[in-house]
């Protein structure tokens, strides 16, 4: 058996969870997709380190982790901007970086942005728990022993991690070396951080759209949203103005996604998230369209929010331009990889 | 109830082929057009009878068919077959195939779908071809569990007061709980949670007004004329009647989720020895 690669916990974070693209296929069990919030910052991160897609990361979460790699490592933290520091010096983000065994990361507190992706070359080794190494915290299955990490944890890398850490640095061009660390001259963009104070968020009229009252149909598409502290990976709780449904008969649970907007009648919306509830009763005002889901993901509590109304159409047009463009920065890096 | 119909329904096909002449001129073209209406569904005997379906666009990624809007138990069944036909095609670009107590939903995997797919088209035409080919018959042998339920006080915090607002002693509601045949109409929430229909008509409760925090995994509770068991401790709403001490998911386990939409379940009484005595094993 080959020897174990050490990553360990020195700080755990505020909720640092293994994650990678979801656990498809077992909703009509109930079982939840999970996968990465910003699915766009966890493939950029695992574009970066030379790892597919599918390739587990850490999310972290508003306050990152501190992590102590034993041997050398190539990692990549994408997602929101965080203070991200090794021995005081600030490290770069979105791009690959070659660390020497014995680093401390200290990834830090976010600037912007909610969630960062921190991938390393091979992945984190968890098991795979019904097709997936995402973490489901509720029902304690999935990553790192169904939970968050905590300090202490050792994390398992792949065996071939030092080798590998190596050997794609060596194919990269226009690599800087430092002290502590080396990377690149370049970088890829943030494509999923929020700029503007009130982030603008593409939705589409949901299913029982047209069951609420005038005022309150005009009212979630005019209105400014504020993100509640109560708001996770589950859904984030919108407070605005109070949304009124004629006719409140109760609905039949149906199934839900990603993105659903409900309004459950008590003055909130809730936007479901990446651990949503496979089916659910209250009525679905809106859906967020599907390529602007990253970017909600990036806003933390007390974050603003409005909608702009979409077509259907607008927004599968969006999700395949969001996905071209994000084959394209993959195959650059390919490209910096020399393959 | 016409206020209750979304305005972008659109009919496209039903359950029952003998059925297809009565609003043949209801049928739309499968087109990406969103905005048609469909005439007053009570008017029409077919979605009066639970027997036709509505298709939406669920987002940009996935679509839901509603086959009713208030519960039918022969409508739910229907669903669930028509879920295995569709699991059967093995459609690469569908990731999930969700049946719910009237509705069912197809998720769709972006990174495999065709482009130039529109997945309500896509959807509307596979569940045709489902419902042309006929649904099979249920199985002769559909699959059955016998759940073990012990009623008693302890795992029984919400028994007394259903019993109160039934006006039927505690006794006498375990009796009909457990007397009569339930069957999985979904699977949802969270992983492994079941919704079971079948409960005695006497026993319709509502929910508790105010709902707990922490329901302990394994409860069995009660409302909207269902049966509920939750597989991990979570909050919840409904009444708590009784506790099984089988898991009810378990990912160690082949399959994790013990129950799974369309099954059979009944509920056998046991008594706290003998639901200690299950846990310690």
């Amino acid at each position: 058996m080959a020897s174990t690669v050490m990553l360990r916990v020195l700080r755990p974070g505020l909720h640092t969870t293994v994650q990678d693209l979801g656990r498809y296929g077992l909703q009509h069990l109930g079982v939840v997709p999970c996968g990465a919030m910003d699915a766009v910052a966890h493939r950029l991160a695992n574009a970066l380190v030379g790892n597919a897609a599918e390739a587990a990361t850490l999310e972290c979460t508003v306050i990152g982790p501190e992590l102590l790699f034993e041997e050398e490592a190539l990692v990549a933290l994408c997602g929101a901007e965080f203070e991200a520091t090794l021995a005081g010096e600030a490290v770069p983000q979105n791009r690959p970086v070659l660390l020497g065994a014995g680093s401390r990361l200290r990834v830090g507190r976010a600037l912007r942005g909610a969630r960062g992706y921190l991938a390393v070359a091979g992945g984190i080794r968890v098991p795979n728990v019904l097709g997936s190494h995402s973490t489901y915290v509720p029902a304690a299955f999935g990553g790192f022993e169904g939970r968050s990490l905590r300090t202490g944890d050792v994390l398992t890398l792949d065996a071939a991690a030092p080798a590998l850490a190596a050997a794609r640095f060596a194919r990269l061009k226009d690599v800087r070396r430092a002290a502590g660390f080396s990377s690149t001259a370049w970088r890829v963009s943030a494509l999923t951080r929020p700029s503007e104070r009130t982030l603008t968020l593409r939705a589409m009229e949901g299913r029982h759209y047209a069951q609420f009252d005038a005022a309150s149909r005009r009212a979630f598409f005019d209105e400014t949203w504020r993100v509640s502290q109560d708001s996770n990976r589950m859904g984030y709780r919108l407070a605005g103005p109070a949304l009124a449904r004629r006719g409140a008969g109760d609905l039949l649970s149906e199934p839900t996604c990603f993105g659903t907007v409900q309004a459950p009648g008590d003055g909130s919306v809730i936007v479901l998230m990446a651990d949503h509830q496979t089916t659910g009763g209250y009525p679905k005002i809106a859906e967020v369209a599907g390529a602007d889901l990253p970017t909600l993901s990036q806003v933390a509590p007390g974050g603003a929010l409005r909608f702009a109304r979409c077509s259907v159409d607008e927004a599968r047009a969006a999700l395949r331009a969001l996905h071209a463009m994000i084959a394209d920065i993959v195959r650059g890096i390919e490209l910096q990889y020399g393959d | 109830m016409p206020g209750a119909l979304p305005r972008q329904a659109r009919v496209v096909e039903f359950l029952r082929p003998d059925l297809l002449h009565l609003k043949a001129h209801a049928l739309v073209p499968l087109r990406a057009n969103r905005k048609i209406n469909i005439a007053d569904g009570a008017a029409d005997p077919a979605a009066a009878a639970g027997t036709g379906f509505s298709i939406f666009a669920l987002g940009d990624s996935a679509v839901l068919a509603e086959f009713g809007t208030r519960l039918d138990l022969e409508v739910n069944a229907r669903l669930q077959r028509l879920a295995e036909a569709l699991r059967a095609k093995q459609v690469p670009w569908i990731c999930d195939i969700v049946p719910a107590l009237g509705s069912l939903a197809l998720h769709v995997d972006q990174a495999r779908a065709p482009a130039g797919l529109d997945p309500v088209v896509a959807a509307a035409k596979l569940l045709q071809e489902c419902l042309h080919g006929g649904l099979r018959a249920r199985r002769a042998r559909t699959a059955s569990i016998e759940v073990p339920v012990c009623y008693e006080a302890e795992y029984a915090p919400d028994l007394e007061e259903v019993a109160g607002q039934v006006k039927l002693s505690a006794a006498e509601v375990v009796r009909r709980h457990t007397g009569s045949e339930h069957r999985v109409l979904m699977m949802g929430f969270a992983p492994g949670q079941p919704y079971i229909g079948g409960l005695d008509a006497d026993l319709a409760v509502p929910r508790r007004a105010t709902p707990r925090t922490r329901v302990p995994a394994g409860s069995i509770a009660i409302a909207n004329a269902q049966t509920a068991v939750y597989p991990f401790e979570i909050s919840g709403g409904w009444n708590v009647i009784g506790r099984t001490p089988l898991r009810v998911f378990d990912v160690t386990r082949e399959p994790a989720a013990l129950f799974a939409p369309g099954m059979i379940v009944r509920f056998v009484a046991i008594t706290r020895a003998e639901y200690e005595q299950w846990r310690a094993q």
